[in-house]
């Protein structure tokens, strides 16, 4: 029957779903958690299966990992019922288990078992493993480092580019002696300034400090002024009317309609500072992510690099995340904001 | 027939403001030449009274308004609050403007409460806040975002956020405008309502015949630009005012003659 009313509809509402045969729903729900268990199953296989090509520690520990998610991920997806939010979850992420399942097995046999890729250059995971539970104090010991320089240049560049940003956006005769400089000197990479910043500054760890503050503060300051010079008159004709003084303009009208515009700047900042962050590291400061990588090379440790970079995509993508959840929070009242 | 609003501005003595816009011009500076926008201005509105100004679009009427707000101050003339003289924006002359220009960064409530929290006064004053929100009915959205309103809840917002700090002169600025003709017409009801309520002083600008001579007691027709008075006109009807009354219905043929209409009638 092409046609129905809406009678027909709800009559027959409930026996409709269990017409739907069982098999396709439960395959439709469970059927990529089976998979991904499948794949874990064969990267765990590739694992133990053959001999390594070196001599590695960790495969064994690694194949048996494989197993146990293997299995967390089979009984996850398909008792997901009776798991709540946790096994939808599960069951929403199963096909990236999939895929990342197959990619390990790839990379466990092209690297530990045949070879295919050339060895010293291209680790096997169990490698990678074998780093963070060897190496991981001194791993830690940069993460920190590489925290802090960041977080301080981040937070002095973001707190005097919004102040600058704010003062040539609200003053004419701030504006007249700002722009100027922050024209000829903010287009200027931060690294460019690495040389001179690491002679006339007392320490590395300030020198460093500072070209993070300067990455920072650049977009934070141009996008901060384009945000409170494109605020509406009529706002702060509003305001006027309902009597409000020059502060509250600034601080109540000017300052929280640009906010949006501000967090575009602070999340352009965030990305040229990483990569100051990085390059000072690997010159200068003895110590970080930067210097970890650099001495890793050294050492032709590359599955210390490969190590590093992981964490430090970790800690970058974590920062925008942090970045994006503080702005959703503080911009619940835009709507239509993108989702990080 | 002005009876009932002016028993009603007698039960609030203090609340509406006399204005005196004497002898006001202005112009506005456009590349380096003069374009004259008022000439030779003056008019003297009552306590209470509410006052429309109607006139082809773009004569000056807004700028007139944006004068009496404090906003600007006109290039020659003067003009007067009571006995004071109007120099800058004050919190008892209180603009309702075309767009509600709600602030979308604060809720319905926070945006109500601005004129109290700009004069410093929100913590112990709160209450007028809800009672504001009660008057325009928008109670229940409170929490609610600018982007969650309609045009009409909007401009209620804005309404609410004027009246809260119980202004002596009301100034609303072609408020209905934007808004769609049923909305309108409940609007205007609710603004004749308030006003009687409250009795504060109301400069109505307007370019609908129709809807000046709903709501106001006078109604000043202004020439095209610069904006001269060219007439003004008393609207002796009590309130509510009906749309079909012949009366209404031939000072409307009138305005519109003035305004150079009338072939189109």
């Amino acid at each position: 029957m092409s046609t129905y009313s809406l009678s027909d509809g709800l009559a027959s509402g409930a026996p409709r779903v269990s017409r739907v045969p069982l098999l396709t729903a439960w395959v439709k729900d469970s059927g990529a958690g089976v998979l991904a268990s499948v794949a874990w199953i064969a990267f765990g296989l590739s694992c133990l299966w053959w001999a390594d090509v070196g001599d590695w520690s960790r495969t064994r520990s690694l194949g048996i990992a494989a197993f146990v998610i293997a299995a967390v991920a089979l009984f996850g997806t398909v008792g997901a019922d009776y798991l709540g939010s946790a096994g939808k979850a599960l069951q929403k992420r199963a096909p990236w288990l999939v895929a990342l399942g197959a990619f390990l097995t790839v990379w466990e046999l092209a690297t530990a078992k045949f070879a295919w890729l050339p060895l010293p250059f291209f680790p096997p995971p169990q490698a990678i493993i074998e780093v963070y539970t060897d190496d991981l104090p001194k791993l830690l010991d940069s993460v920190f480092a590489s925290v802090k320089l960041q977080l301080g240049g981040y937070l002095i560049g973001a707190a005097v580019g919004f102040l600058t940003g704010v003062s040539i956006g609200w003053s004419r005769a701030v504006g007249y002696w700002v722009h100027p400089v922050l024209r000829f000197i903010g287009p200027l990479p931060a690294t460019a300034w690495l040389p001179i910043a690491f002679f006339t500054f007392p320490s590395s760890w300030s020198a460093s400090t500072f070209l993070i503050a300067l990455a920072t503060g650049f977009p934070v300051t141009v996008l901060t002024w384009s945000g409170v010079a494109s605020v509406s008159k009529a706002y702060y004709d509003v305001a006027r009317t309902l009597g409000a003084k020059p502060s509250f303009l600034v601080l109540k009208v000017a300052i929280p309609a640009a906010l949006p515009h501000v967090f575009v700047g602070l999340f352009m900042g965030l990305g040229s500072s990483f990569a100051v962050l990085v390059v000072a590291e690997m010159i200068g400061v003895k110590a970080g992510l930067g210097w970890y990588l650099q001495w890793a090379q050294g050492w032709a440790a590359y599955s210390n690099m490969y190590a590093a970079l992981i964490v430090m995509s970790l800690l970058c993508s974590g920062a925008i995340t942090l970045l994006f959840a503080i702005r959703d929070r503080l911009l619940v009242w835009q709507k239509g904001t993108v989702k990080w | 027939m002005v009876a009932t609003a002016l028993a009603e501005a007698v039960t609030h003595p203090a609340a509406g403001a006399a204005l005196d816009i004497e002898q006001v011009s202005h112009a506005f500076d456009i590349d380096g030449a003069e374009l004259p926008v008022l000439s030779d201005v003056s008019i003297s509105v009552e306590p209470g009274e509410f006052v429309a100004l109607l006139g082809p679009s773009g004569c000056g009427k807004s700028t007139l308004l944006r004068l009496v707000a404090g906003l600007d101050k006109p290039k020659a003339g003067r003009l007067r609050e009571d006995d004071s003289r109007i120099t800058r924006p004050h919190p008892s002359r209180v603009v309702v403007f075309q767009d509600p220009t709600l602030f979308p960064w604060r809720s319905v409530w926070d945006n109500v409460a601005l004129g109290l929290e700009a004069q410093g006064i929100l913590k112990s004053q709160r209450q007028r806040v809800d009672d504001a929100l009660d008057l325009v009915g928008l109670s229940s959205f409170r929490h609610a975002y600018p982007h969650q309103l309609s045009g009409g809840m909007a401009q209620r917002v804005a309404l609410a956020r004027a009246l809260v700090n119980d202004p002596r002169i009301l100034i609303l600025d072609e408020p209905l405008g934007k808004l769609d003709s049923l909305t309108r017409i409940t609007m205007q009801a609710e603004i004749v309502a308030l006003w009687q309520r409250k009795g504060f002083t109301t400069l109505l600008v307007t370019h609908d015949a129709e809807e000046a001579l709903v709501l106001a007691n006078r109604v000043i027709v202004f020439s095209d630009r610069p904006a001269r008075v060219k007439a003004d006109i008393r609207v002796d009807r009590p309130y509510p005012r009906h749309r079909g009354d012949p009366y209404l219905a031939d000072l409307r043929r009138q305005i519109l003659g003035l305004l150079g209409l009338d072939a189109t009638w």
